[in-house]
C-alpha cells in the first residue's frame, strides 16, 4: 500500500464550546487525531461524548452556537476551520462525504432518489442531467439496489430502512470522496441489515479507496470495520490505538468498562456488566480526570489533575494515571485480563497488528473472536 | 508524551468510594416541564411584555365598573368634544379640533366649564369616550373569555370522547365536525345572531358554536396519540377507571395543547365580537363594546378621527398582545419549534 | 382515484343538503318577517304577499320546494328587492367579489410565501423580527379597521386610489389590500413554521453535507417541502376572505356578495341570506375538495398511496 503514511486529515488540539441558555457546554476539549489514506478510524464513545461534534467540525457544519476555541482541522494540509463558506461547499460531498444515523429521515421525501444521488455530481462536477443520471444509476447498482433502472425514479418512502441507507451511501460515495464520515450508520437498523450495510461499506471502501471515520457507540461493530480506534469520553479522547491494541490490550479504565459491558458468548454471565454512574455535566466538567467519579480504580491524583497521554506503543496511547511509573499496579476486570492474555500470546506469535493497516475483509484476529458482528 | 512532573507523594492512593454510584442519577440539573416552559416564556421578551400588558389591561377593564361608572350617560351639550388633558398643550390632547381648515377650541365653542374635560373626548351623544372604551374593553374581554371557556369545555370533552371511544362514535362525531367546518364560520355566527338577536349571551354562544371544532380536533389527535402510550395502556390494564385515567394521565399531557389553543381562541373570539358588532348585529346600543365603538367612530373618522382611533388601538393592542403571547407559549411548550 | 372523487362529491352534496335543511329550519325560527318593515297592511294585502312568496303553504311543502329549487340554483325571490330572484341578485354581484377575493388570495399567499421563507432562512435576525411583527399585525388588526385606514390615508389624503365604488382595476387596489392582509399573515406564519422545521431536518443536513449552497438548499429542497402543506390552509383562507369581504366591500361600496349579505341581514331578507349562505358553503366545500385533490397530486407520498389503494 503505497503512500500509506500520508495523513489525509489531521485534527490538532480541537476545543469547541457550545453557548446555550444554560451556559457554555464544553463539548470537546483538546481532541487530536489523524486519518491516513485508505484506513478506517473508529471513534467510540457513549452519547454526548463529542463524537458527532467532532465530525461536524470536519464537515464544517457546526451549529451557529458553537465556538471553536482553538485547534486546527487540516484536510490535505489546509485548515478547514479557516475556509470560506464557498470553499467548504466545494469540499463537502466531493472530498468529504457523510452518512447519517437515521436513513428514514435523511432523504428528501419529495424528491426522486435518482435526482438526489445525481445532485452532488451536478454541483461538483458540472455534469449534464443525463450524464449525472447515468452515473447515479451505476452507483445505485453498486450499492446493491435490485431493479435499479426502475427504482431510480421512486421516492424515498417506497424503500425500506436498509435500502434507504444504501441510497444514502450511494449519495455519499457518488463523487468518490477521499474521506467518508459514517455517523452511527447502522444504529437505526435491524441487526441483520446492520451486517449487510457494514459489508457494503467495506466492499465499497476497497473499490473506491476512501478513508472512513466511523462513529459508533458499539464496540462490537468496530472490531470488523476499523484499523484504528479512538475512545472518547466527556469530550476528550482517552485512549487510541490499533484495533488489536484497543481490543486486547486496553489500558484506560473506561475502555475496560466498555469492553467489559459487551456481551460475549463464552463468558456466560448472569447479568450484563455496565459502567456505574452517568457522564459528567459538560457545563461544568470536573477538575482532573472526568472519568474519575465512575472509575473504581480512581486515585487521588485523578480528582486533581487531568492525566496526560502515556505511550503504550508507537501507535497506542492512553490518558490515565494508572500508566504513570509511580502508580500502583491494579487488577483489571477478569474479562480484560483474559483479553490481555490473548494479546501476550499473539504478540509472541507475531500476529498482532501494530500500526500498519490491515487489508479489509481479512481481519487479523483469530477465529475465536466473537466480538465482530460484521464478520 | 510521557512527562516528568512533580506529584504529591500520596497522589496515587486509591480514593475510597463513599456511596454506590446511582445509574439513574442525572448529573445535569433537572427541571419540571412547567418550570422549563415558564423559563422559556420569560426568555421570550416580547411574550413576557405582552403577558404584562394583558394583565394591566385586564385589571383596568375589570375595575371599570368602579372607575368608569357612567359610560352611557349622554350630554348633548358636550357632543363630539375632542380629547383634553389639562396642562398638556399638544394638538390632539388640548381640546382643539380643526373645523373648516382652522384650529378652534371646541370646549370654548360649546361653553364647556373650564373644570370639565374628557381625556379621550366625547362621542356624538356627549358620552365620555374614555369611560366607554374601558367598559367596551371589559365587554369584549368578557365575551372573549366566556366564549373561549365554552370552547374549552365542549371542545376538549368532545375531542377526548371521540378519541377514547373510537369506532362508530368517533366516525359520527368527526362527520358532524366536518359538516360544521364546511360552512364558513362567519355565516354560522350571522345565522345564530339572527335567531338569538343581539346581546352578550347570544354573541358568546354564536362565537363558541363553531370555535370548539378546532379545539376538539386538536384534543382528539393528541388523545389518540396518548391512548397508545405505554403508561396509559398500563393504567388501563391495571384496571384504573376511565375517568381516573382521563384526569390523572390525559389532562396533564393535553394541557399544553389546550393552553396554546386557548390563547389563540381568545383573540379570535374578541375579533368576531367586534366584527358582529361592527356590522350591526352584535352588541346593541347603548352598550359599548370595542366593535360598536369602532363602528360609531368610523362615521366621523374624517373629521373626528380620535373617535375611531382610540377604540381601534385598544382592540389592536389586545389582539396583538394575545397573539404574541400565544406564539410565545407555543414555543415555550414545544421546544421543537422554539428558537434553537 | 375516480372512485375517491365520486365518493368525495357525494359527501359534498350530502353536506350541502344538510346545510340547506338546517338553514331552512333556522330561518323558520327567525323572529320577524320582512313585512315588519312595511307600513300597515290590510289582512288582504298580507295574504297576497304571503301567497306571492309561498309562505302560506305548510312548512314541509315549503321545505320540499325549497330544497328542490335550491338544487337547481333557485333560492326564490328576494324580500328586499321585490320580484328580483335571489339567483339573479347573486349572479349579478358575484363578479366583483370573485375578482377581489381572487386578487386578495393571490397577493396574500404570494407575498406571504416570500416573507415567510425569508423569515425562516434568516431566523432570529432583524429580517425575521420585522416580518414576524408585520404578520402579527396582519392577523391582529381587524380587516374593517385596516380598510378604513387605507381608505382614509391612501385614498382620501394621498389620493392614490379611488376611495369607493367599482370601476377599473384602480378601484380594486385598496379593497384587495385590505382583504389580502389576513391571508398574507396566515401564509407567512405558516410558511415560516414549516420551513424552520424543514431546515432543521436531517435531509437538509444531508443536502448541506452534499455541498449545496444555502440558496441551492432552499431552492431545491426546503421550498417544495415547506410549501406542500400550505395547500391545507387554502380552505381556512377562503373562509377568512369571505368574512373580510363583508365589511371591506361595504366600506368601499363594492357591489359584491358580501356587501349584499350584510344589507340583507339588516333587513331580514331571508331568501337572500339563505342563498348567500348556500353559495358560501358550496364555495368553501369546493375549496376543501380542491385542497385534498391538489395535495394528492403534489405530494408524492399521498400520490403513490392513492394509486395503490
Amino acid at each position: 500500500m503505497e503512500n500509506a503514511e500520508e495523513n489525509i486529515l489531521e485534527v490538532k488540539d480541537l476545543t469547541i464550546d457550545f453557548h446555550t441558555y444554560a451556559g457554555t457546554v464544553k463539548a470537546i476539549r483538546d481532541v487530536s487525531f489523524h486519518l491516513k489514506k485508505g484506513e478506517t478510524l473508529a471513534i467510540v464513545g457513549e452519547s454526548g461524548s463529542g463524537k458527532t461534534v467532532t465530525t461536524k467540525t470536519v464537515m464544517g457544519l457546526l451549529a451557529n452556537n458553537a465556538e471553536v476555541v482553538e485547534g486546527t482541522v487540516k484536510f490535505r494540509g489546509k485548515d478547514i476551520l479557516k475556509m470560506t463558506q464557498k470553499q467548504l461547499e466545494d469540499i463537502r460531498g466531493k472530498d468529504i462525504a457523510e452518512i447519517f444515523q437515521d436513513p428514514m429521515t435523511s432523504l428528501d421525501p419529495t424528491m426522486r432518489i435518482g435526482k438526489q444521488i445525481a445532485e452532488p455530481l451536478r454541483i461538483h462536477k458540472g455534469y449534464s442531467r443525463e450524464k449525472a443520471n447515468k452515473q447515479a444509476l451505476e452507483m445505485l447498482k453498486l450499492v446493491g439496489i435490485t431493479n435499479a433502472e426502475e427504482r431510480i425514479n421512486d421516492y424515498p418512502h417506497q424503500f425500506s430502512g436498509g435500502m434507504r441507507q444504501r441510497i444514502v451511501i450511494a449519495i455519499a460515495l457518488v463523487c468518490y470522496p477521499e474521506i467518508l464520515i459514517a455517523d452511527e450508520p447502522t444504529t437505526a437498523l435491524d441487526v441483520t441489515i446492520q451486517a449487510q450495510i457494514l459489508d457494503l461499506m467495506k466492499e465499497l471502501q476497497e473499490k473506491i479507496s476512501t478513508s472512513i471515520i466511523f462513529i459508533t457507540h458499539d464496540l462490537g461493530v468496530v472490531a470488523g470495520m476499523a484499523d484504528r480506534v479512538a475512545v472518547m469520553y466527556a469530550g476528550k479522547i482517552v485512549e487510541y490505538g490499533t484495533v488489536d491494541e484497543i481490543f486486547y490490550n486496553p489500558q484506560h479504565p473506561y475502555t475496560w468498562g466498555l469492553l467489559n459491558s459487551m456481551p460475549t458468548l463464552d463468558t456466560a454471565k448472569g447479568k450484563l456488566e455496565s459502567i456505574p454512574g452517568t457522564p459528567p455535566d459538560l457545563l461544568d466538567p470536573p477538575a482532573g480526570d472526568p472519568f474519575a467519579a465512575r472509575n473504581p480504580y480512581a486515585m487521588k491524583i485523578d480528582e486533581q489533575k487531568e492525566p496526560p497521554f502515556f505511550k503504550v506503543s508507537d501507535t497506542h496511547y492512553a490518558a490515565t494515571w494508572l500508566l504513570h511509573p509511580d502508580a500502583p499496579h491494579v487488577e483489571p476486570p477478569v474479562e480484560i485480563k483474559r483479553r490481555q492474555e490473548v494479546y501476550k500470546k499473539r504478540l509472541q506469535e507475531g500476529t498482532i497488528n501494530q500500526g500498519h493497516i490491515h487489508s479489509t475483509g481479512n481481519t487479523s484476529f483469530g477465529t475465536d473472536d466473537d466480538d465482530a458482528i460484521g464478520e | 508524551m510521557e512527562e516528568k512532573m512533580k506529584l504529591a507523594p500520596d497522589a496515587f492512593e486509591p480514593v475510597s468510594k463513599k456511596d454506590e454510584l446511582d445509574d439513574e442519577k442525572i448529573v445535569a440539573p433537572s427541571r419540571t416541564f412547567i418550570q422549563d416552559a415558564w423559563r422559556r416564556l420569560r426568555q421570550n421578551k416580547a411574550s413576557y411584555v405582552c403577558l404584562w400588558i394583558l394583565v394591566v389591561i385586564g385589571l383596568i377593564a375589570f375595575t371599570s365598573p368602579i372607575t368608569a361608572s357612567h359610560p352611557n350617560t349622554s350630554n348633548p351639550n358636550y357632543a363630539n368634544l375632542p380629547p383634553k388633558i389639562p396642562g398638556v398643550n399638544i394638538n390632539g390632547f388640548n381640546g382643539t379640533s380643526v373645523v373648516a381648515g382652522k384650529r378652534v377650541d371646541a370646549y370654548k365653542q360649546n361653553h364647556v366649564p373650564s373644570k370639565v374635560h374628557y381625556t379621550l373626548g366625547t362621542d356624538y351623544l356627549g358620552r365620555s369616550l374614555a369611560q366607554r372604551i374601558l367598559r367596551g374593553t371589559l365587554v369584549s374581554l368578557l365575551i372573549g373569555l366566556f366564549a373561549t371557556l365554552i370552547d374549552l369545555i365542549v371542545g376538549v370533552g368532545y375531542g377526548v370522547i371521540s378519541a377514547w371511544k373510537g369506532g362508530i362514535t368517533d366516525i359520527i362525531l368527526q362527520r358532524i365536525i366536518e359538516v360544521i367546518s364546511s360552512v364558513p364560520n362567519i355565516v354560522i355566527m350571522v345565522l345564530l345572531m339572527l335567531i338569538l338577536k343581539g346581546g352578550m349571551l347570544p354573541i358568546i354562544l354564536a362565537i363558541a358554536f363553531n370555535g370548539w371544532t378546532t379545539m376538539a380536533r386538536l384534543t382528539r389527535a393528541q388523545t389518540l396519540q396518548l391512548k397508545s402510550q405505554e403508561y396509559v395502556l398500563a393504567a388501563r390494564t391495571l384496571g384504573e377507571s376511565t375517568f381516573k385515567i382521563a384526569v390523572k394521565h390525559l389532562l396533564p399531557n393535553l394541557s399544553s395543547v389546550i393552553i396554546i389553543q386557548t390563547m389563540f381562541t381568545i383573540p379570535s373570539a374578541i375579533f368576531f365580537e367586534a366584527f358582529l358588532s361592527y356590522i350591526g348585529i352584535g352588541i346593541q346600543a347603548p352598550t359599548a363594546s370595542l366593535g360598536t365603538l369602532i363602528s360609531d367612530g368610523q362615521k366621523n373618522f374624517q373629521f373626528l378621527p380620535y373617535q375611531m382611533w382610540y377604540p381601534a388601538i385598544m382592540l389592536s393592542i389586545i389582539m396583538i398582545a394575545f397573539n404574541i403571547l400565544a406564539d410565545g407559549l407555543r414555543d415555550a411548550f414545544d421546544p421543537r419549534t422554539a428558537r434553537r | 382515484m375516480a372512485r375517491y372523487l365520486v365518493r368525495r362529491i357525494f359527501y359534498l352534496a350530502l353536506t350541502l343538503f344538510l346545510i340547506a335543511s338546517i338553514t331552512f329550519f333556522l330561518m323558520k325560527l327567525m323572529p320577524g318577517t320582512p313585512l315588519n318593515n312595511q307600513a300597515k297592511l290590510t289582512p288582504q294585502q298580507i295574504k297576497v304577499i304571503y301567497e306571492h312568496y309561498g309562505l302560506n303553504k305548510p312548512v314541509w311543502q315549503q321545505y320540499v320546494s325549497y330544497i328542490v329549487d335550491a338544487a337547481h340554483g333557485n333560492f326564490g325571490l328576494s324580500f328586499q328587492f321585490s320580484d328580483q330572484p335571489v339567483s339573479y341578485l347573486i349572479s349579478s354581484r358575484i363578479g366583483p367579489s370573485l375578482q377581489l377575493g381572487g386578487q386578495a388570495m393571490i397577493v396574500g399567499v404570494v407575498v406571504g410565501i416570500i416573507v415567510g421563507s425569508l423569515s425562516a432562512i434568516r431566523k432570529n435576525t432583524w429580517v425575521d423580527g420585522t416580518s414576524t411583527f408585520i404578520s402579527i399585525l396582519g392577523i391582529s388588526i381587524p380587516s374593517f379597521v385596516l380598510a378604513i385606514l387605507l381608505q382614509y390615508y391612501l385614498g382620501l389624503k394621498l389620493q392614490l386610489f379611488p376611495i369607493a365604488d367599482w370601476g377599473g382595476f384602480s378601484y380594486t387596489v385598496l379593497p384587495t389590500l385590505a382583504l389580502a392582509a389576513s391571508p398574507f399573515a396566515e401564509t407567512s406564519r405558516f410558511v415560516r413554521t414549516e420551513m424552520v422545521d424543514v431546515l432543521g431536518s436531517d435531509y437538509i443536513e444531508l443536502a448541506r453535507a452534499k455541498g449545496l449552497s444555502r440558496i441551492g438548499i432552499v431552492w431545491h429542497h426546503a421550498l417544495r417541502n415547506s410549501l406542500i402543506p400550505l395547500v391545507t390552509v387554502i380552505g381556512p383562507l377562503t373562509a377568512a376572505i369571505m368574512t373580510g369581504s363583508m365589511v371591506v366591500e361595504n366600506i368601499f361600496s363594492v357591489p359584491g356578495i358580501g356587501e349584499q349579505f350584510v344589507k340583507s341581514i339588516l333587513v331580514n331578507d331571508y331568501p337572500t341570506i339563505m342563498g348567500v349562505t348556500m353559495l358560501y358553503s358550496a364555495l368553501l366545500c369546493a375549496m376543501l375538495l380542491l385542497t385534498d385533490l391538489v395535495y394528492g397530486i403534489i405530494d408524492p407520498r399521498i400520490r403513490i398511496a392513492g394509486k395503490e389503494g
